[in-house]
């Protein structure tokens, strides 16, 4: 059951379609920066199977330049 | 609505992020994040001032069902405009930590037990009145720091001062802020900056002085590095004793060898004179020329004493005295290049130019403290940079209510409320405020805070409380003052919130309530006063330090000075402070008007705050109908002082032939007693470590992570060498931070203090190396 959080980093004007389009994703929750293009993402998957299906459609959203991650946790690794 | 594990891990992730922005993109800001959409939902926001440094960042906390769990910068807030550093997004995580002091505990037979609180309380009163009866009155005392709520130094000095009679009450402020205050005191009759933040908005150049602002004070490093890539030309320039993330981050890194920066300022102070860059119309108007003792000692012996007396000089001598520091020969004793000091020299001389100066422990905590913070205003005052948005002379402060509660309500052995106890008036005031007699407030100051450790280890004083602050961990020459606390006639009471050093030495541990679960007020280095409402219940018994100072105080007859009740005291106690200020140069904000906003910066005189004082534009107290009123000295001038260089109390020899300096990391705070219960910051830096040149660490044959051993005159300490890691100090110097009590490296640092402001030189004393 694992929780990660990013830096989302949108390509160049894509800041309002990356939030869109995170937003509509299943387990994600976004929030963004007020002043700079920068969106804090968290993700939080029932399983690794999931999890991983997350991460390739993450990987091939057309807005999103970068994810940098920030935190890491999954349970059943504790 | 209940907050289950899953959706507090996910707080942290959140907050892990939000952190990790803060630091790479300079004054990013998630202030409009309103909900936690899709989780279970917090309650409600509310505002309070961070609990960690001086800068005052307001914050706004997340409660649900009870538990803060989630924090974001509050975007009405000036002082931060919504950004929060790393300390910040995961405050309230140290309140949560699993072995919190929840119930007090008492030493019987040498074990520590717990007892109700009340029981506690009342031993407390017992022993104190006993041992005042027995010893006198000078033989109790109270030691309390710079995160004391307003309220708690005030009743603490009430008490102790006004009921009991001693001016034994001292913080841990004079270990961090003391030579600040008698900077500002000596330079211009007032204490407390004439800036504000603001001025980061406006200044061209950045003059860091022996300050680590990327780590110490991040949130103002952050909006410096945004303002400089706002505005074209604006510049930092690091001047330092050791290459840190500001040096990094500056646009030129300056080095200077410890205690030089003495000569450098003078030096600063010869080629503005000599290039004319002086603003004469403003030296002529506003300025007096002043010198004082010389070779004034270093404290380190018990008993000592020191006076400073002021004499008057003129321009001219002046001038002549600085001619002892051309660049040339200050290159000689500094290592800084004489080129690189004309450089300085010409920013702070460009009239073009707006220059903001910060400094903080590099210049504090100095055997010549007062003289240096002198120093860099007298730079200020020769070119009139002062005063107006952007030209500040800018003395940071590193605790949330250094300024607030040691420095504004006084609890330091010489102050009052309103002044000093030297003062009759001062006295006379108090008195009438507090309704004792005046007789009661003894017009002698006693012990400052090295020497108050001192008298606890001779047995001059029997009873000491402790509260919110770690000594055991922070006093330099350490060992001396912990075998003191142990002695058999000590009784040590200690306010904390979780196990410490210090509560190892205690004989009663008190479960103190910690931040927002209480209602108090800070007060930051700009001037602002914050409250913050209780935002969440104390765990167990544990209680504000105001109430438990209350409880005792009404166990030991004093119910009239101390009347209110547990459900309405902070309130009247600050309406009651209030009136120590009242007047137009440090008039307080009401109650009320502190409850409503994140912040009030006083003086604040019908309805208006005071953004940058002596300047009639900005300041109601100004009224000499000139450009400037520093109206703090008598002469109605700002003093320039004529201070020489002298060298520290030690300095590297042949035995002991590095210079040891120490300080903190971003991740921590203090001695780590919270910050370490903090899993995310724990983890980032989980223990302490000395940095060594890479080229020392090459001559002793250590590489990362080997052990050193760190031997001086005092102690010695074993611990692991990081080498090139985010500081790096110069050939022959090593540098330790202070956080991690598995490493007590004041058992190796010196109690030299500047004689002037008591206030220990902590960056300063001389090791030697061993490979262990």
């Amino acid at each position: 059951m694992p929780i990660f959080s990013y830096l989302a980093i949108p390509k160049k004007d894509a800041r309002k379609t990356l939030c869109e389009e995170l937003s509509t994703l299943e387990h994600c929750q976004i929030i963004p920066a007020d002043n700079q293009d920068v969106v804090v993402l968290v993700t939080d998957t029932p399983d690794d199977h999931i999890e991983k299906k997350l991460q390739h459609t993450l990987k091939s959203l057309p807005s999103l330049q970068s994810l940098s991650l920030a935190f890491g946790y999954n349970e059943k690794l504790e | 609505m209940k907050l289950d594990r899953r959706e507090f891990i996910k707080q942290a992730a959140i907050g892990s992020a939000l952190a990790t922005a803060g630091s790479l993109f300079p004054g990013i800001s998630f202030g409009s994040w309103n909900r936690l959409a899709g989780g279970p939902g917090v309650l409600a926001w509310q505002k309070t001032p961070c609990r960690f440094c001086g800068t005052g960042c307001g914050l706004l906390v997340g409660v649900s069902d009870g538990r803060a769990v989630a924090v974001k910068g509050d975007p009405n807030c000036t002082v931060n405009k919504g950004l929060c550093c790393m300390k910040g997004y995961h405050s309230v995580q140290a309140l949560y930590g699993r072995d919190r002091i929840t119930t007090a505990k008492v030493r019987k037979n040498g074990t520590l037990v717990e007892v109700p609180i009340s029981e506690a309380l009342d031993l407390v009163a017992e022993k104190l009145k006993q041992t005042r009866d027995t010893y006198g009155k000078d033989s109790v005392a109270m030691y309390g720091s710079g995160q004391w709520t307003i309220p708690d130094g005030y009743v603490a000095s009430k008490l102790f001062k006004g009921c009991l009679g001693t001016n034994n009450v001292e913080a841990n402020a004079r270990l961090c802020m003391a030579s600040a205050v008698t900077g500002f005191m000596t330079s211009f009759g007032l204490d407390e900056p004439m800036g504000c933040y603001e001025d980061i908005d406006h200044a061209d150049v950045f003059v860091t002085w022996g300050n680590n602002m990327a780590e110490m004070h991040p949130v103002l490093f952050s909006r410096m590095l945004s303002s400089r890539k706002r505005r074209a030309g604006v510049k930092i320039i690091d001047f330092a004793t050791r290459f840190t993330r500001t040096s990094q981050a500056a646009d030129k890194s300056i080095i200077f060898k410890p205690q030089t920066d003495l000569a450098v300022a003078n030096a600063i102070c010869y080629e503005i004179i000599k290039n004319n860059w002086v603003n004469d119309n403003f030296v002529t108007t506003h300025v007096s020329f002043h010198k004082g003792k010389t070779n004034i000692g270093y404290g380190t012996e018990d008993h000592f004493t020191f006076t400073d007396s002021a004499e008057t000089i003129d321009y001219e001598a002046f001038k002549l005295f600085l001619e002892d520091y051309t660049p040339e020969k200050v290159e000689k004793i500094s290592g800084v290049p004489a080129e690189e000091i004309k450089y300085l020299a010409s920013l702070y001389g460009n009239p073009s130019l707006k220059v903001t100066s910060f400094w903080c422990m590099g210049m504090n905590q100095h055997t010549r403290g007062t003289w240096i913070n002198n120093l860099v205003y007298n730079i200020h005052l020769l070119v009139g940079k002062i005063s107006t948005p952007g030209n500040s002379p800018f003395s940071l402060t590193g605790q949330p209510s250094a300024c607030g509660t040691v420095r504004e309500v006084g609890t330091l052995t010489h102050k009052l409320p309103h002044g000093v106890v030297m003062n009759e008036h001062d006295r006379q005031m108090a008195a009438e405020i507090w309704q004792v007699s005046v007789e009661n407030i003894d017009p002698k100051p006693s012990y400052h805070t090295v020497e108050m450790f001192r008298a606890l280890d001779r047995g001059d004083i029997k009873f000491i409380w402790i509260q919110v602050t770690n000594p055991m961990v922070t006093m330099p020459n350490l060992r001396r003052y912990r075998d003191g606390a142990l002695k058999d006639d000590r009784f040590v009471v200690v306010s904390d919130v979780y196990p410490t050093p210090t509560t190892d030495v205690a004989d009663v541990i008190l479960p103190a309530a910690m931040w927002i679960e209480q209602e108090g007020m800070f007060g930051n280095s700009e001037r602002r006063t914050q409250h913050f409402a209780q935002i969440v219940d104390p765990p167990g018994e544990a209680m504000s330090d105001t109430w438990q100072i209350i409880e005792v105080a009404k166990r030991l007859g004093f119910e009239k000075q101390f009347p209110w009740s547990q459900d309405n005291y902070i309130e009247p106690i600050w309406e009651e402070y209030r009136r120590f200020h009242a007047g137009p140069t440090h008039e307080m904000a009401p109650y009320t008007v502190l409850a409503e906003r994140s912040g009030v910066q006083w003086p604040f005189v019908n309805g208006r705050e005071t953004r940058w004082r002596y300047n009639p534009a900005y300041d109601p107290a100004c009224n000499n109908g000139k450009d400037f009123d520093f109206y703090g000295k008598k002469d109605n001038r700002a003093w320039i002082w004529a201070r020489p260089y002298e060298p520290p109390a030690e300095s590297p020899d042949e035995d002991y032939n590095f210079w040891l300096n120490t300080g903190r990391v971003i991740e921590h705070w203090h001695t780590g007693s919270m910050t370490r219960r903090v899993p995310v910051l724990h983890n980032a830096v989980p223990s302490s470590y000395v940095e060594i040149h890479p080229e020392d660490a090459a001559d002793l044959g250590v590489v990362n992570g080997d052990l050193v051993k760190i031997i001086s005159r005092r102690g010695e300490l074993t611990m692991p060498a990081q080498i090139n890691g985010r500081g790096v100090p110069v050939r022959g110097m090593v540098f330790v931070p202070f956080f991690d009590e598995s490493y007590l490296i004041n058992e190796v640092t010196l109690d030299a203090f500047c004689p002037i402001s008591k206030q220990p030189d902590y960056k300063k004393c001389a090791v030697r190396l061993e490979k262990a």
